[in-house]
């Protein structure tokens, strides 16, 4: 498979979880909130303090429709995390040469 | 497995932040000789691919669900040094912009799923993939074994964060086999997407696959 469609395919697949099928995503806690909870130390957590920011728990703030909340939230995390990891990988090529 | 802010006390989270970063000052320099200018790109996919990935929380017992860790995922396709630093991105931005694991606690889960997670696991992939004598398939069984372990792996990690500043007032004992047993239902998942999507790649790009590198096509 030639790179161009390689690569497409997968910020395809990519998108498509964060996107579209996250809104599908169980709500149930995860193993460690769930061990907080069964134990009793899930008292314990804190407020992040980013906790009010725009993109807040996966939604984008203002978007009442949650599918299209976290749906945007998803993407933008995409665009987000593929950014920045090209940053770095150039950054570290860079100072190879 | 995301911890928030205030389970773990201020020390052992610098402790680990600590750690994480000396992990990753290694995990910088082994990508720096490692890694040629053609995998960059796959570090990229890799990295959003965990992302979108983490938000697919799957149901895996009454009122629980897990979701991808990634780390021998990346680990496989991209080498475990650029690896660590994909997982510490994911992290970094799910922490600061999604308010996912708290910002003081950042350390502590770079620590267990970027360097853990990834490190550890890359080591049970290495085993596996040379007592299977280095073949094809054994890069998927490696892959799926390695996948497994390394979520009560990383769990194992919290717990023992856990038994040094734990700020709850239960056993450690108590709180690792709590850990250790909901982590390996949750790593079945793992194993499961992390085997099919490097199959996948292998399929179609097995030159990309760090995992195949010295190994028999």
């Amino acid at each position: 498979m030639k790179n161009k469609r390689f690569y497409l395919i997968g910020l395809t697949v990519a998108v498509v979880l964060a996107g579209f099928l996250s809104f599908y995503a169980s709500s149930s806690p995860d193993g460690l909130e769930k061990v907080a909870i069964d134990l009793g130390f899930i008292d314990t957590a804190k407020e992040s303090a980013v906790a009010d920011s725009a993109l807040a728990d996966y939604g984008v703030a203002g978007v009442e429709n949650e599918r299209l909340s976290v749906g945007l939230a998803g993407i933008l995390g995409v665009i987000a995390t593929g950014a920045i990891m090209m940053i770095i990988m150039r950054l570290i090529g860079r100072k190879k040469n | 497995m995301h911890i928030p802010d205030g389970f773990i006390n201020i020390p052992t989270a610098s402790a680990s932040a600590a750690l994480a970063v000396a992990g990753l000052g290694y995990s910088v320099r082994a990508a720096k000789e490692k890694l040629d200018e053609k995998a960059a790109p796959l570090v990229g996919l890799v990295a959003v691919f965990i992302f979108a990935g983490q938000m697919i929380n799957f149901p895996v017992a009454a009122g629980t669900s897990g979701h991808l860790l990634g780390a021998v995922l990346a680990a496989v396709l991209v080498g475990p040094h650029a690896a660590a630093l994909a997982l510490t991105v994911v992290l970094a931005i799910q922490a600061l912009l999604f308010a996912d694991g708290g910002l003081t606690a950042l350390g502590l889960n770079v620590f267990n799923m970027a360097i853990v997670g990834v490190w550890g696991g890359y080591g049970a992939f290495l085993l596996v993939r040379k007592v299977l004598r280095s073949t094809r398939s054994a890069v998927l069984v490696g892959s799926a074994i390695a996948a497994f372990i390394s979520v009560p792996l990383a769990a194992t990690a919290f717990s023992l964060q856990y038994a040094i500043g734990g700020q709850g007032t239960f056993a450690a004992s108590t709180v690792f086999a709590a850990m250790f047993s909901t982590h390996i239902v949750i790593g079945i998942g793992e194993a499961v997407i992390t085997t099919l999507t490097v199959g996948a790649i292998l399929k179609t790009r097995p030159d990309l696959v760090f995992g195949m590198k010295k190994a028999k096509a």
